[in-house]
């Protein structure tokens, strides 16, 4: 049982979540540079926080033509689980495995802090740790994470049971209060708190563990 | 020959900050005239940024050694050794000049020189801090400085993946026009060997890497050390534009390249770029550069050797690399999209000879660069400044009386709402929020939490980075701004002081500081004689706490032309950053309190204090000369600030380290701007708890025992079940060495309300609610409405 983390220049959450999952929680846990092509071996891929290729154009944009992601785009159909955090979620935006985009916060400023957040595990097996409209902590860290979507779309993310992870004080003004959001089938999930940084009793909350550690099913 | 095209030496030497002294000096070094691009060369090297030709008579009194100082001044950061095999290179930087001009780019570039600065040793940066000072919000040109600053360095800092973990703000009139922004890295080495900066081994590569060169950044290092007028924002030109993402690349490739021992020698590109690279490590190695511009990777088309010579183009270093491996080394830094080329070579002669288009462009002995040179000398007058001295001259009796009711037509909660709504006092959220605080998930203690950042020594690389890890480090920056204007000997005391007791207050032990000294102009007597009264503050105030300086920066001339002609100086302020070590991260204390029940004491000079056994003249080490209560409610910034007691704060620091590496202290936050009152709301409004305390009755003024500054001061909880341990504690330290004066005041309540009584008659009646209202607000709402 092995997680993937993926690292493009500019990523900077790879070694913490490799610090969660295999520091905190025994998870092996191998890197997967830009460039490479080979998934093989593994049990679930991330997509880490950071400022991918110095997310010029917009962010995760870039990204999504990185050859790894080529390969992860396959597992994806192949029925593995792809979890993207923060800039992760911008870059499966780009992708068009999950609706949606992601701009910049609505009062325009870096937002960094702990923010109580709304569970809704619906189809995504790997959230059934948490029970339905539990309410958990996890921090956030980011300068574009503005969910937006026609309303029409959000109406059918809402009735399909997509919407995984709600905002209970909307830190930037993202429809709906959307932090996360999964697809239909369950097997992608895309969300802007950072779980890996609520892994580990030393700095911080550990509500965290429960999505991390059910990613290997 | 050395190519010399035509130019007016009036112009170029008033362009290079040079004097005509200078000049003679120059043609003596090289036996002929200079050329243009030379004499540039010489300017950068000669400012005061580049070589303290104004403080370094003032700066070799330092303390600079110890058992734990690796790497002292004059390498790109100090380094002090950590125990079990592991070691720290910590430094702080100015960037003011930039940052007036141009807040955003300028505060930006700050953040991503100190880091080259750490991670040239071979150090991985784990963490950075910051120290800002601005005019008054209520003006909206100084809300748009802050706003453009603290983005520029939260843009900067995040994306590169460092956390934010600590720093200071405060706000006074005369930096409206001149912020200061002080910019302090840490590093967890990385390398065996610490890379040093001296060139070695003739015939070696001189390797450029990283990003190209433009034009950008055309003599920051000369501006920098000018004061500002309104044509300053004519030299936008000369503020850089960085690009934290080429820097992430930098750090990791950087990292690398130096693990791999193919590495000789290492020099960032900062203040004078390519010039300053070279000479200084020909100097420092003994050797000679050779370097030929047509090989540097460049940004733009057609540019003079002056200008590759001058760029402060961001996010380059040089290096010298063992022959044969440059091609591997290379091939690392592509990897990450970075530029790499081989741009010359070491050479036997002690010379930096610059070629372009075939011919040499420059060539100057390295050592007449960058040894030996020169130093303004300046007198210290006698005696302090008249208007110094006028100042000393005030005392607490020349207050309106203090009744129980309050001072004036307000009430002491008035008094109180109104310290936390001080900017300077009230939460530094609005700034700190932009920060990523957690990036690298060692961060144990956030801004906010205590007295002092904590961040555990877990590495990034290597098999260590997956064991559990118990030590970190602390770290803070401190300046009591105010102070140092009335009194520079005790206000720079005190600043070393309230750093070793913040990082005391978290369980930490101090062990070395970097010093960020922003003066104004040294060429009055009163600002010479501030910068010489600091200086010495700083080295009796290292000395005594045995925190060596290691190194830092210094910033002159922060000072504006106002329209009508006149100087506005700023507030000297020699900023005090410090870093200690925490042995267990379990006993890492915050400022909150803990728990409904537990007693409230304070440590250091009692409330009542007097001057000695049964006089009536006050004690000097706490007063309300200076403070910010003063400032606040009274309006006035004058008196002489409290007289600084190392002794007393060497022992109370230690007691305290002692009692919480014993488990005895629940809590523990250091009394500073706003007194006692102040302090006690804070431990309030981190904790949601509530407190009850008393102070003494008797002939103190009530507004000096709730709002007195000084005094090696600090707040602490203390659980019920270790009351008895904790007074053991205080009769045992006063039986083998000196008496810590320590007082109980109250205790910790469960409901949310903070009450200051004196012989049972309230003086201050709070819910914490209120408190937080003023607090928290005090920032946001003048930045909603200035900008």
């Amino acid at each position: 049982m092995t997680i993937g983390v993926v690292v493009f220049p500019g990523s900077n959450c790879d070694r913490d979540v490799r610090w969660a999952t295999e520091g905190c929680l025994g998870v092996p846990t191998r890197f997967l540079w830009h460039e490479e092509r080979d998934l093989s071996g593994l049990d679930a891929v991330i997509i880490p926080g950071g400022f991918s290729y110095g997310d010029y154009l917009r962010c995760g944009a870039i990204a999504s033509f990185a050859p790894i992601l080529q390969e992860v785009a396959a597992f994806v159909e192949r029925g593995g689980r792809v979890l993207g955090i923060c800039n992760g979620f911008q870059v499966l935006t780009e992708m068009g495995l999950l609706p949606g985009a992601l701009t910049r916060n609505e009062k325009l400023h870096f937002v960094c802090e702990d923010t109580p957040l709304q569970v809704s595990p619906g189809h995504c097996q790997w959230l059934k740790g948490y029970g339905d409209g539990e309410t958990i902590h996890l921090p956030i860290a980011h300068g574009e994470g503005r969910y937006q979507v026609d309303p029409g779309q959000l109406q059918q993310l809402e009735d399909s049971g997509c919407v995984a992870f709600r905002y209970q004080a909307n830190p930037n003004g993202s429809v709906g209060a959307v932090a996360g959001l999964t697809n239909p089938a369950g097997t992608v999930l895309g969300l802007m708190p950072h779980p890996e940084r609520a892994c580990d009793p030393a700095t911080g909350g550990i509500d965290g563990r429960r999505l991390l550690a059910s990613l290997l099913g | 020959m050395v190519a010399t095209p035509p130019f007016s030496l009036a112009e170029a030497l008033r362009k290079e900050g040079l004097s005509r002294a200078d000049y003679d000096e120059i043609v003596r070094r090289l036996g002929r005239e200079p050329n243009r691009a030379e004499l540039g060369m010489f300017g950068v090297m000669w400012s005061e940024h580049c070589c303290y030709r104004n403080s370094r008579p003032l700066l070799g009194q330092f303390p600079t050694t110890g058992p734990r100082i690796l790497v002292g001044p004059g390498e790109n950061a100090g380094v002090v050794d950590l125990g079990e095999g592991q070691r720290l290179a910590f430094k702080i930087e100015s960037h003011n000049h930039p940052s007036a001009v141009e807040p955003f780019q300028g505060a930006a570039t700050g953040v991503g020189g100190i880091l080259r600065d750490i991670f040239t040793m071979g150090a991985r940066p784990i963490a950075l801090l910051n120290a800002l000072r601005f005019g008054p919000l209520e003006e909206g040109r100084n809300a748009g400085l802050m706003e453009g600053v603290v983005a520029g360095i939260a843009h900067y800092g995040n994306c590169v993946g460092v956390p934010t973990v600590g720093g200071e703000v405060a706000f006074d009139p005369s930096y409206s026009g001149n912020p200061l922004v002080n910019a302090m890295a840490l590093g967890l080495m990385e390398t065996e060997d610490i890379v040093r900066s001296g060139a070695s081994g003739v015939g070696n590569p001189v390797v450029y890497v990283g990003s190209t060169t433009g034009r950008d950044g055309m003599g920051g290092a000369s501006f920098a050390s000018a004061e500002l007028t309104e044509a300053s924002l004519d030299d936008r030109p000369a503020v850089q534009v960085g690009d934290p993402f080429l820097e992430k690349g930098l750090i990791e490739a950087c990292l690398e390249a130096f693990q791999s021992g193919d590495v000789v020698a290492a020099q960032d590109m900062g203040a004078a770029g390519l010039t300053c690279s070279c000479s200084e490590m020909a100097a420092k190695g003994g050797v000679g550069v050779e370097l030929d511009l047509d090989l540097v990777p460049a940004r733009e088309q057609g540019m003079t050797a002056y200008e590759f010579l001058l760029s402060e183009s961001q996010e380059r270093m040089l290096f010298v690399v063992a022959k044969g491996r440059e091609e591997a080394l290379m091939a690392r830094f592509r990897r990450w999209g970075l530029q790499a080329a081989v741009v010359g070579r070491v050479l036997a002669e002690n010379v930096v000879r610059v070629l372009q288009h075939g011919e040499v462009a420059a060539e100057v002995p390295a050592n007449a660069l960058a040894n030996d040179t020169p130093i303004n000398q300046h007198s210290l007058i006698s005696e302090p400044p008249a208007e110094i001295q006028a100042h000393w001259r005030w005392s607490e009796d020349q207050l309106p009386p203090a009744s129980r009711e309050g001072i004036g037509s307000r009430s002491w909660n008035q008094v109180l709402l109104a310290l936390l709504d001080d900017p300077t006092i009230a939460s530094k959220r609005w700034v700190y929020r932009q920060y990523d605080q957690q990036v690298q998930a060692n961060t144990v203690v956030p801004p906010g939490g205590a007295d002092a950042a904590v961040v555990r020594l877990r590495p990034q690389q290597g098999s260590e980075a997956m064991a559990a890890a118990t030590r970190g480090v602390a770290a803070v920056v401190d300046c009591p701004n105010r102070w140092v204007a009335l009194d520079p000997e005790r206000g720079a005391m005190a600043a070393v002081a309230e750093a070793a007791r913040n990082l005391s207050c978290v369980g930490a032990e101090p062990l070395a500081v970097t010093d960020n000294l922003n003066f104004p102009s040294p060429d009055s007597d009163t600002g010479y004689w501030q910068l010489a009264m600091a200086c010495r503050g700083i080295s009796e105030a290292c000395s005594a706490l045995d925190t060596p300086v290691t190194g830092g920066n210094v910033s002159l001339y922060n000072e504006t032309r106002l329209p009508d002609g006149r100087m506005q100086p700023i507030h000297p302020t020699p900023v005090v950053g410090m870093v200690g070590l925490v042995h267990d991260l379990a006993q890492v204390t915050g400022l909150a309190w803990k728990q409904p029940g537990a007693a409230i004491w304070l440590l250091g000079v009692p409330l009542e204090a007097c001057s000695g056994p049964g006089s009536m003249a006050l004690d000097d080490r706490l007063t309300l000369a200076g403070s910010s209560y003063l400032e606040c409610i009274h309006g006035l910034l004058t008196g002489r600030p409290p007289q600084v007691d190392l002794a007393l704060e060497k022992a109370v620091q230690a007691f305290l380290r002692q009692a919480i590496s014993a488990g005895l202290v629940a809590c523990a936050h250091d009394l500073a701007d706003g007194g006692l009152a102040v302090a006690l709301a804070e431990a309030c409004m981190a904790s949601g708890l509530g407190a009850s305390v008393e102070v003494p009755a008797g002939a103190t003024r009530l507004d000096r025992l709730l709002f007195a500054e000084g005094g090696a001061r600090i707040l602490v909880g203390v659980a019920p079940e270790q009351a008895e341990a904790w007074q053991q504690a205080l009769d045992q330290a006063g039986g083998a060495g000196p008496a810590i004066p320590a007082q109980r005041l109250g205790q910790v309540q469960a409901s949310a309300e903070l009450v200051i009584s004196q012989a049972d008659q309230v003086l201050v009646q709070l819910p914490i609610s209120e408190l937080q209202k003023s607090y928290e607000q005090a920032i946001p709402r003048r930045m909603a409405t200035g900008v």
